[in-house]
């Protein structure tokens, strides 16, 4: 009845030890494997057709590409399609580990930091490398608003590095946060049915209300799963937008 | 000749034509009514995802600001000794990041230059 015992990690196959660490395929690995297969596996079989007229598993494909492809271009203009290959890849992993996590028995990855922190980490570091390779140093605009009086500047630009220095955090505690938070409000839901099962006849008819919680809850998870990918992805783009567009 | 029509039923005929027009017309701007209401729900549902999606980014992002700003500077004062002014000033200079993070995400604040074209 742990509600915390369905994030725990374990160890399915060992690999070998590197410089005294154990390197193993654990419950999170093999989901992204299999997270990765599916979306590889799933494009691959529905597009094989090629059909000009999609069948129902090709216009899936095709729903998403646009979906994905709509979002870059509106957050960054047609100049940031060289940056989808990165958006659909990170908006396809998420969702389709968010949505494994909704499978009951299943492990959701995306609960824990390391993973969510890494895939923050990726577009960071995209921003920044790509940033200054890209503007040199007039990526630092960024951090310098125009048409700021020159007394309040120094403030200015300290507060924009700030918020500037907190977007992968908060990319990355927001998922991380909302999968984790859902998953524990859904078993302790789930565990009072069961507790309350126990208690007989009156237990049965107070156990209907939690049990209504958890089909609530899980109709909610399934679009918060959704709009976490879903935001997650778009923040991407707007990130991205600036190393396009630095001063504006 | 045959199709020689009396002037009554010229007019007859002339009236049906003319009541077909005007049926057609309507129903023209019905469908049209239709279609425009139909662009208008999408609009809204594709409104209330983006808004869901905007809420769910503000209360994190005020956040993400101030643990930001408070472990730069409890990192700065650790190593540099000044305690406790490195917390105190990043503790500040975070709140302020997060405050404008939440800002822009609400969309009250444009991204970069444009927030001081505006004064």
């Amino acid at each position: 009845m742990d509600p915390i015992h369905q994030f725990n990690i374990s160890k399915l196959y060992i690999l070998g030890h590197f410089a005294g660490r154990e390197i193993a395929i654990t419950n999170s690995a093999l989901f992204m494997f299999a997270a990765v297969f599916v979306i590889i596996g799933g494009m691959m079989v529905a597009t094989a057709g090629r059909s000009l007229v999609p069948g129902r598993a090709q216009a899936v494909v095709e729903t998403t590409y646009e979906f994905v492809a709509g979002m870059v271009r509106q957050a960054s203009g047609e100049a940031g399609m060289q940056f989808f290959p990165l958006v659909f890849t990170l908006f396809s992993f998420i969702l389709v580990l968010n949505m494994f996590g909704m499978i009951p028995g299943f492990f959701a990855v995306t609960s824990h930091i390391v993973v969510t922190v890494f895939l923050a980490a990726i577009v960071f570091l995209t921003v920044v490398i790509y940033g200054f390779w890209h503007n040199g140093l007039r990526f630092l605009k960024l951090f310098v608003p125009s048409g700021v009086p020159v007394y309040i500047l120094p403030l200015i630009v300290a507060i924009e590095v700030m918020s500037f220095l907190s977007r992968p955090v908060s990319h990355s505690v927001r998922l991380f946060a909302n999968i984790l938070a859902g998953h524990i409000t859904l078993k302790v839901f789930a565990g009072f049915v069961a507790m309350l099962g126990g208690l007989g006849l009156f237990g049965w008819i107070g156990a209907l209300l939690p049990l209504a919680l958890t089909v609530a809850l899980t109709a909610l998870e399934l679009l918060v799963a959704f709009l976490q990918a879903y935001v997650f992805a778009i923040l991407t783009c707007i990130y991205l937008n600036d190393t396009l567009h630095p001063g504006h | 000749m045959a199709d020689r029509r009396s002037p009554d039923e010229e007019a007859a005929l002339s009236a049906r034509l003319k009541q077909l027009g005007e049926r057609i017309h309507e129903a023209g701007a019905r469908r049209q009514q239709e279609a425009e209401e139909l662009r208008e729900d999408e609009a809204k549902r594709e409104d209330a995802q983006s808004n869901l999606a905007k809420a769910l980014r503000l209360s994190s992002e005020f956040v993400a600001g101030v643990l930001v700003g408070g472990l730069i500077g409890w990192a700065i004062d650790h190593f540099a000794g000044s305690s406790p002014w490195g917390l105190i000033v990043f503790l500040l200079l975070g709140f302020g990041g997060g405050t404008l993070n939440a800002m822009r995400a609400a969309g009250l604040v444009a991204k970069g230059g444009a927030a001081g074209k505006k004064d």
